[in-house]
């Protein structure tokens, strides 16, 4: 089975004068599970939109199933049967489960009219396909990111795919979800229909790929059998350094506990929470989604105020009727979607850094003082290392990695003695996630005491000393990091 | 059973109708009359709807595509009297569906122009409207005219037709009648039911406003969409321009003007999202029966009629509250472990 499906070659494409892709190749067999690799910006979705038609390679070739073309498109592409499943599925939230999946393909065959009860059966047999169970009549909106996943695939067989390409799938998923995606796509496999799996978790990449190819900074660095990489190999190919992932010890801690939570609960979130913070550790929280690890966050940020039970600042009752009151007893609160709730993704990013300290930047009259807002925003970027030209640029001309340190910059300037942070790296790619847990590990050693909520079991496993695990609303475990393994604390999420 | 039970609960429709259910029997209880359930308070319901649902079901479509419209009234008004100018200018003496005709193509090319707008300057659809609604307005007044062409002047068929009627029953010395132009409304409700659920033209209508990108994606011709819609808006809306002018029997470009806000009203308590998508026939004819009940009969119970906005407003919000209170409840379920 190493018949070639789709052989690029010597791709070449420039944005504006910028070399996006310089002679890039790429070779899928058929029934392969191909990985391609790569750092936010090394090129991976211009070479996906390549092949997708969407934009035309300077130069360079591209053979499909035998057939040669300068350059495809659109049309092409699903004529030769290659189905992109883009980030955001590409779904409509307002419509039903069977019309999301059979619409494309009655559009596709011309159709004018719509005959419901072909549509059903379609659908039905589309799911039927991948061997799983959807309620056809629900609304796309009121379901779980998954499962718009699997509607998103369903949807892309119907169309007689051959090649699937999906753009980094797991990013919203949870590790079950995960488990079941990759027995999809297993399947989808053994019926001969070869997978490109853009992503750059290792995890994943591992599990799944027969065949690894990494870019960087829009070339080739490698393309290879996934048994011939281990886990430095792949993280120097993709970062061009090496990174070494250890252990975090605390360096020393207090010996009072600087927050202290006493069988809180919030009704429909969670129950009987106990735990001890001190300054100088890293804490972490971990669960599957569902499992209140938010809910638990916004509650300790004063979001979303509990119902029953104490908290304890410095030895003192405090009462987290709201987020002023956390934020005046030193508690800053980085949240879980950077995108909606962290940043003013249009404003600069010195207006962003200083958008929690503004009551201190008052200087005559009411008006804001711009030589402070200078000070913070520069003394933050240089401390976070924020890569970038101008802090009057707006956020969103960062990259995800950069963003996150914004949003971390934000609450630092607020010098908190606490620190949630939930999901600290999603979205952010292996060079910068591991700037960041150097940045918490460092303000952990002046002091601080972090929590980080998670379900990037790597994460929480290497950067905490301390791990609780949440299941269903209530703490189930609690470990010392050094004490466990990765498998043994997936396994414990789950059972 | 009980699974079907709680389908019907969790539609939107479902609540309309027990609000009209509900407030049919306050005020027929409270009202000394009688008059509220009588045959001819329902044909004169009716008769006020019929123009109205019409403009609904315009405003609707707009609205499932993503958008706004708020030039319907003035697309309504800018066709009927340029129709009834022309034919009673030229002393026009035939049949009466000319004038549908033609009231039809004037609401059809202003419709397109909306559309042409919208997409050549990439604009919300709510400010294109915004903008071509008082141009179509100010050039209807200034160089077609803005006298009343009354009855007598009115083209001999349109005065004929006007006196056809469906049903007309006498009770007491008033004559109810329920003209025959409703038949219109019946045929263009049953056009735009069939066009949105059984033709892919339709389906890409909810696609649309459901996510662009995603239509554009899957093969649906984005631009295509939205010239027919704002076209057949446009053209609906002129036919109804002309049932207004038979129903009044007289046609004076000002007497539409400011509709559209009620209307609008009239479609989202229906269930009609504002933020596009989602939206039904049925909805929205319930819709207009309830502010139609609200406008034509609180004067029955002595509410002064200033107090008919109130109660409009109130439904307005109340009705759109429960629906994004319920979806906000259902976000919040989470389960927690069984104690230890």
């Amino acid at each position: 089975m190493s018949e070639v499906f789709l052989k690029a070659t010597n791709i070449n494409k420039a944005f504006a004068g910028v070399q996006a892709l310089k002679n890039v190749n790429l070779t899928i067999n058929k029934g392969e599970i191909c990985c391609l690799a790569g750092e936010n910006g090394s090129g991976k979705s211009t070479l996906i939109k390549i092949i997708a038609g969407a934009y035309k390679p300077d130069s360079g070739e591209i053979e499909i199933n035998g057939k040669k073309y300068s350059a495809v498109t659109p049309k092409d592409t699903i004529r030769e049967g290659i189905q992109i499943i883009y980030q955001d599925f590409s779904i409509f939230p307002n419509l039903t489960v069977a019309e999301n999946i059979a619409l494309n393909s009655e559009l596709a065959r011309n159709k004018k009219l719509v005959n419901w009860k072909s549509v059903y059966d379609t659908a039905k047999k589309a799911l039927e396909m991948i061997n799983v169970q959807i309620d056809l009549d629900a609304r796309v909106a009121d379901l779980s990111v998954a499962d718009k996943q699997l509607i998103a695939i369903s949807r892309a067989l119907l169309q007689n795919a051959k090649l699937i390409i999906m753009d980094e799938p797991t990013t919203a998923l949870t590790k079950k979800e995960i488990d079941s995606l990759f027995t999809v796509i297993d399947g989808l496999r053994k019926q001969g229909i070869s997978i490109l799996f853009v992503s750059h978790k290792i995890e994943e990449v591992f599990a799944l790929a027969e065949k690894i190819t990494i870019l960087r900074n829009g070339e080739n660095v490698i393309s290879d059998d996934v048994k011939n990489f281990d886990r430095p190999k792949f993280i120097y190919y993709m970062t061009g350094r090496e990174l070494n992932e250890t252990y975090y010890e605390a360096q020393k801690t207090s010996k009072e506990p600087i927050m202290k939570v006493e069988n809180i609960g919030k009704k429909g979130c969670f129950a009987d929470i106990s735990f001890e913070l001190h300054s100088g550790e890293i804490l972490g929280i971990t669960g599957l989604l569902g499992s209140g690890r938010t809910e638990l966050a916004l509650a300790l940020f004063g979001k979303e105020p509990i119902d029953t039970g104490k908290i304890f600042i410095d030895g003192k009752e405090v009462r987290l009727r709201d987020v002023k009151t956390a934020i005046r007893h030193g508690i800053s609160y980085v949240p879980e979607d950077r995108l909606t709730e962290g940043l003013f993704l249009t404003q600069s990013i010195s207006r962003n850094v200083v958008a929690s300290v503004i009551d201190r930047l008052k200087g005559r009259m009411l008006f804001l003082s711009k030589p402070k807002m200078k000070e913070i925003t520069s003394h933050w970027v240089s401390d976070l290392k924020i890569k970038t030209a101008n802090v009057e640029d707006p956020v969103q001309t960062l990259s995800g990695g950069n963003q996150q340190r914004v949003v971390l910059a934000k609450w630092l300037a607020t010098q908190p003695k606490v620190l949630i942070l939930n999901g600290p790296t999603v979205g952010v790619d292996i060079g910068s996630k591991n700037d960041i847990h150097n940045i918490l590990r460092r303000l952990a050693d002046e002091g601080m005491a972090i929590v980080i909520i998670s379900d990037d079991i790597p994460e929480v496993l290497y950067n905490c000393n301390r791990i609780l695990i949440m299941r269903k609303g209530r703490i189930v475990g609690e470990f010392g990091g050094k004490s466990l393994t990765e498998e043994l604390l997936a396994q414990k999420l789950t059972s | 059973m009980k699974r079907y039970f709680k389908k019907i609960v969790r539609k939107n429709e479902f609540y309309v109708l027990l609000t009209i259910v509900v407030l049919s029997l306050v005020i027929g209880a409270l009202d000394q009359s009688g008059s509220f359930f009588s045959i001819g308070n329902a044909i004169d319901m009716m008769r006020s709807m019929t123009t109205t649902v019409i403009f609904a079901l315009a405003a609707m479509i707009i609205i499932i595509t993503g958008g706004i419209d708020v030039s319907f009234p003035a697309v309504a008004a800018f066709a009927m009297y340029t129709t009834t100018k022309i034919l009673s200018d030229s002393h026009y003496e035939g049949p009466v569906w000319i004038a549908f005709v033609m009231s039809a193509g004037i609401g059809l090319l202003l419709g397109l122009f909306n559309a042409a707008v919208i997409s050549f300057f990439k604009l919300p659809a709510f400010i294109a409207t915004l903008g071509t609604q008082s141009i179509y307005f100010s050039v209807v007044t200034t160089f077609v005219g803005s006298k009343q062409i009354t009855n007598m002047n009115l083209p001999i068929g349109i005065t004929n037709y006007s006196k056809e009627y469906l049903v007309s029953i006498k009770q007491g010395d008033v004559l109810f009648t329920l003209p025959s132009a409703i038949l219109f409304t019946v045929v263009i409700t049953i056009i735009v039911f069939v066009l949105l659920r059984y033709t892919m033209l339709g389906r890409g209508i909810y696609a649309l406003g459901g996510d662009r990108i995603a239509a554009q994606r899957a093969g649906f011709n984005v631009r295509r969409i939205e010239f027919f819609a704002f076209g057949f808006v446009g053209l609906i809306s002129g036919i109804a321009g002309i049932i207004h002018t038979t129903l009044m029997r007289n046609s004076f470009p000002y007497d539409l003007s400011g509709r559209e806000m009620l209307v609008i009203a009239a479609v989202v308590l229906g269930g009609t999202r504002i933020t596009g998508g989602y939206g039904t026939v049925t909805g929205t004819i319930l819709g207009v029966l309830l502010v139609t009940i609200v406008n034509n009969n609180l004067i029955l119970l002595g509410i002064p009629s200033e107090w008919q906005t109130f109660v409009t407003g109130l439904l307005i919000i109340i009705g759109t509250g429960i629906t994004a209170y319920q979806n906000l409840k259902m976000r919040r379920k989470v389960q927690i472990l069984a104690e230890k």
